[in-house]
């Protein structure tokens, strides 16, 4: 609804790019995957749109609430605003990629238990933000968790229970480490 | 706290969908495609109040892939909860920016989108109503057929030639005498922004109109499935029946999603489609812009009190900025007739609730229901009342609020078991430690530190707004595993609903929570009614049906067993799913061998396979009368407060909340877990509304903010230091277990108690939200502190 396309038509995200059809191959939870696709496709509808992946979400299509938050070569982004070529020959992880063989992964377990989601639609986002996290920092810090979630937004619980989730699958996962 | 030992009752159940959450696996209505699907998208009203002079369609509907481009003058219907007021598409002129204007729908969204940009379309603009005084002026009219608009009548008040939707009043005891007898009358002014209620979620809608039939079904992200049903066969001429809703998973609601929004235009479109599902997800734009918010308010508030703090009389006008349509928004303006004073008992009052028409996006239905609204201005309205009298606010509070024998505004009596907010106020003043407020020399004394500390407190009411003969049903059948299946009517957006009536059932027929399946994807064509997903009335209506929907199974089961353990019932108990002899207990049948009637060795059978029903109409109810307001509208009170200590940086204004206790009297605790999920994702959407929210318009009443970039809700990083839900249970006994509601309460009165505390820390008084840095900064630059 931008005045550029109400006047003119021409805005461009409201027009189909008219561009050829480009291949796109990468690696999206452990799975080789290759298609061809609209140069201007965003890397959240690729995933949603062509792969059927509905697991992330899309809460503002401009990366502020970060429901649709990936996990792009080991760093959280927001797919809403990462063109689907940028991930050409990336290691992609969605919610859907968190299991850890067929079984819930820490992560999972511990929002569950801590009833770190409600209405569930950032929760996507939102495990993605903490996996990112913790694959980097596995001890974080209260601040350093409030600032790997502070680009998701979540109405329902007030962030008390995430970070109560975060911080014990951190310290469950590190004993994890010390056991294997 | 109740003395009995309960399985599953105040246990911290996990919530039984969340494996579906943090798996991905959990899908949401814009997550649904079907064979045929279309995509739909509007052209939005750029201006506030415009005629429409000029609309051509016809290259829009030529381009390929458009199946159908509609406009306003296409659907003769109007739509309304309560005021029968709004097109489904604008005709012939326009009201708010943002209002849908044509729909398109296409073969995909940029095909739509391309449409969209095709239609021509030429305005006439005209002034508009962008205030409150010039709504009550009515210089112009935002409806100027509001004296034929269909509307409940005798419910609401909609003035002739007016902006006035509704003007609802409180009329008890004498003020004029009230006033006559008080010490002392203060009087404030008190205001506050439309906020958005900012599910993560937007709305989204799909419909596939059957062309041969009325039938119509829709898949929508609703909190009325039965709400839509109901409204949109009205809207159509159409049956109830024709009309089928199926709610996936809600990525939210707070209100916003209650009633009907998207769904009659998918609907139409789908129509004009040939019966093609047509599919509308609204962007977060149109989420702010073209969806209802939560009203803007201004309350005017005057206060007759005695020297010994005793509240002789209240008079209150509350003006609600209420947008373009009714839709709930004159029932929130009603709400604030039996509510709006507080949890206080006032001997005179007045109190005058007006629902304005105003050239600004509608309003509707927000967490809290108004409630937050009125308490900012009550709330404050309480310190204030306290400052001038020189008394400590706790205890000018505890000297009016409400006990056993007290009378509501409107005239109910309060009794032992109506909950106690006193209890809440005193918990919360000890967890915050409160001691009175701090002296001009204590300020002064920690200025130079640039940080101020402040405590505050405030208390809260609230019971569900609903009509008085509001009902519920559940339906549950047992398998041949012993497991049962519950239908009900809820929707869970997130509270919760489903985990509790899953402990509710699972702890009257004593069984592990693993074998009770509720079935959600709530279908109006298959699961038993349910008034709304609104009101916090779920856990204590929907409670009290899958409690009796229970004991209704308990019941058939054991008519079977007193048969085939040759006893009566009266000598039958049940316990870990059996039902067993009272006394000679090896006489027992498990569940499951009664699942689907109960078959004697032989092969003989008898009874039949398990269903059964609960039923609660809410109870005891009375309309409001239409000229003093008075009453019985209250299903259940719930009471709260909320202390808070907070510490304000005086030169950027910006608040920092240290802690923040809140306390509410819910009768029973059903999940623990659940309750203080409510709480704290409550208080921080409280604490968005009192420093961080609110939508700015243009003088032309543009929307200015409608983007996440400049229309933010709390982050992580916006956190209280500490966050102290407390329950305290003082059971209703018609409650379910004794438990009362308390899905919105928790953001009531959360402004009030930082502005309380704002007073506390700079000694200087607030009287608009949002309490940004800027506003406070400015407030502080302005000289009482330097």
């Amino acid at each position: 609804m931008c005045e550029k396309h109400n006047n003119q038509g021409n805005c461009f995200t409201h027009v189909d790019s008219g561009l050829k059809t480009v291949q796109i191959k990468c690696r999206v939870n452990e799975e080789i995957v290759c298609a061809y696709i609209d140069p201007t496709m965003t890397l959240l509808n690729f995933l949603r749109n062509e792969l059927k992946l509905f697991g992330s979400k899309e809460g503002c299509g401009e990366g502020e609430c970060g429901a649709c938050t990936i996990i792009m070569n080991g760093v959280s982004v927001n797919s809403c605003i990462v063109l689907a070529l940028e991930a050409m020959d990336a290691n992609i992880i969605t919610v859907e990629g968190l299991n850890k063989n067929g079984k819930l992964s820490i992560l999972q377990h511990e929002f569950i238990s801590h009833d770190a989601l409600q209405c569930g639609f950032c929760t996507p986002g939102m495990l993605m933000s903490a996996r990112a996290l913790l694959d980097r920092n596995p001890d974080p810090d209260e601040s350093e968790i409030k600032e790997a979630i502070a680009g998701n937004f979540c109405r329902c619980t007030g962030y008390f229970p995430i970070i109560k989730a975060i911080t014990s699958a951190a310290k469950l996962e590190r004993e994890e480490m010390k056991n294997e | 706290m109740s003395d009995k030992e309960y399985r599953h009752i105040g246990k911290s159940s996990d919530r039984v969908e969340a494996l579906e959450k943090v798996t991905g696996q959990a899908v949401y209505t814009a997550d649904l495609e079907f064979p045929g699907i279309l995509y739909a998208k509007c052209l939005y009203s750029p201006y506030a109040r415009a005629e429409i002079v000029s609309l051509d369609v016809s290259e829009a509907k030529a381009l390929a892939g458009v199946k159908a481009v509609i406009i306003g003058d296409d659907i003769p219907y109007l739509v309304g909860l309560y005021m029968v007021d709004k097109c489904i598409l604008a005709r012939g002129s326009v009201r708010y920016q943002g209002e849908p204007v044509v729909a398109v729908a296409a073969v995909d969204e940029k095909t739509a989108e391309l449409a969209i940009s095709k239609i021509k379309i030429e305005y006439k603009k005209l002034p508009s109503i962008q205030s409150i005084d010039e709504a009550l002026e009515a210089k112009i009219l935002v409806h100027e057929d509001i004296n034929d608009l269909e509307y409940i009548k005798g419910v609401f008040f909609p003035q002739p030639d007016s902006n006035i939707a509704s003007w609802n009043r409180t009329v008890k005891g004498d003020i004029k005498r009230g006033f006559q007898e008080a010490d002392l009358i203060v009087e404030n002014e008190l205001t506050l922004p439309a906020v958005a209620h900012v599910p993560m979620e937007t709305h989204a809608a799909i419909a596939q109109a059957d062309t041969y039939t009325n039938k119509v079904k829709i898949w929508s992200s609703t909190q009325s499935p039965f709400g839509v049903r109901k409204l949109l066969a009205k809207a159509l001429k159409i049956s109830t029946a024709d009309v089928q809703v199926i709610v996936p998973y809600v990525g939210g609601g707070f209100g916003g999603k209650a009633g009907i929004h998207l769904e009659p235009l998918v609907t139409v479109l789908s129509r004009a489609c040939k019966g093609r599902p047509v599919k509308l997800t609204s962007t977060r734009e149109e989420e702010f812009n073209q969806l209802p918010t939560r009203a803007g308010m201004r309350g005017r508030v005057k206060t007759g009190v005695k020297k010994d703090g005793k509240i002789t009389a209240t008079e209150i006008y509350y003006d609600w900025d209420s947008g373009a349509y009714a839709d709930y928004g004159v029932n929130v303006g009603k709400s604030a007739t039996y509510s709006g004073a507080g949890p206080y008992e006032i001997p005179n009052i007045e109190l005058h609730s007006r629902t304005l028409y105003t050239n600004k996006v509608f309003s509707t239905a927000y967490r809290g229901f108004g409630h937050l609204e009125t308490h900012w201005v009550i709330e404050r309205q309480m310190d204030m009342v306290a400052q001038k009298l020189g008394m400590d606010p706790y205890e000018f509070r505890m000297i009016n609020i409400l006990r056993p024998g007290s009378h509501t505004i409107s005239g109910e009596l309060i009794n032992e078991n109506s909950g106690c907010p006193d209890e809440c106020l005193a918990a919360v003043a000890k967890e915050v430690g409160w001691t009175g407020y701090r002296s001009e020399e204590e300020r002064r004394k920690n200025i130079k530190s640039g940080k101020l500390r402040g405590k505050g407190l405030a208390c809260l009411q609230k019971a569900p707004a609903m009509p008085p003969h509001t009902s519920t049903s559940a339906i549950m059948q047992m398998d041949d595993d012993g497991n049962i299946r519950i239908m009900i009517g809820v929707v869970d957006i997130g509270q919760g609903a489903n985990t509790v009536m899953a402990q509710i059932a699972a702890e009257v027929l004593d069984m592990p929570m693993e074998k009770v399946k509720v079935i959600w994807d709530n279908d109006t064509d298959r699961h038993p009614y349910d008034w709304s997903t609104v009101a916090s009335k779920y856990t204590f209506m929907g409670g009290n049906a899958v409690k009796r929907c229970a004991e209704n199974m308990l019941k058939q089961m054991k008519e079977m067993a007193s048969q085939a353990l040759r006893t009566s019932i009266e000598d039958l108990a049940h316990g870990d799913e059996y039902i067993y002899h009272i006394h000679h207990k090896h006489r027992k049948i498990k569940y499951k061998d009664l699942a689907l009637g109960y078959a004697y060795e032989n092969g003989n059978g008898i009874g039949g396979p398990l269903i059964a029903k609960g039923t609660y109409m809410a109870d005891g109810l009375t309309f409001l009368d239409p000229v003093t307001g008075q009453g019985l509208p209250a299903l259940d009170w719930t009471f709260g407060a909320h202390g808070v200590e907070l510490e304000v940086d005086i030169e950027t204004g910006d608040i920092k909340i240290i802690k923040i206790a809140s306390a509410f009297d819910i009768g029973q605790v059903i999940n623990k877990k659940l309750v203080e999920g409510q709480i704290m994702g409550g208080v921080l959407q409280g604490i968005g509304s009192a420093i961080i929210e609110g939508y700015k318009f243009s003088p032309e009443g543009k929307l200015l903010n409608p983007s996440f970039t400049d229309n933010k809700i709390p982050t992580a990083k916006d956190i209280p230091m500490e966050m102290i839900p407390i329950l305290i249970e003082n059971p209703q006994p018609d409650g379910p277990f004794g438990a009362r509601g308390v899905g919105e309460h928790p953001m009531i009165s959360v402004p009030s108690v930082i502005g309380n505390a704002l007073y506390d820390a700079l000694g200087i008084n607030f009287y608009k939200l949002p309490l940004s840095p800027e506003n406070v900064a400015l407030a502080i630059a302005k000289g009482i502190i330097k």
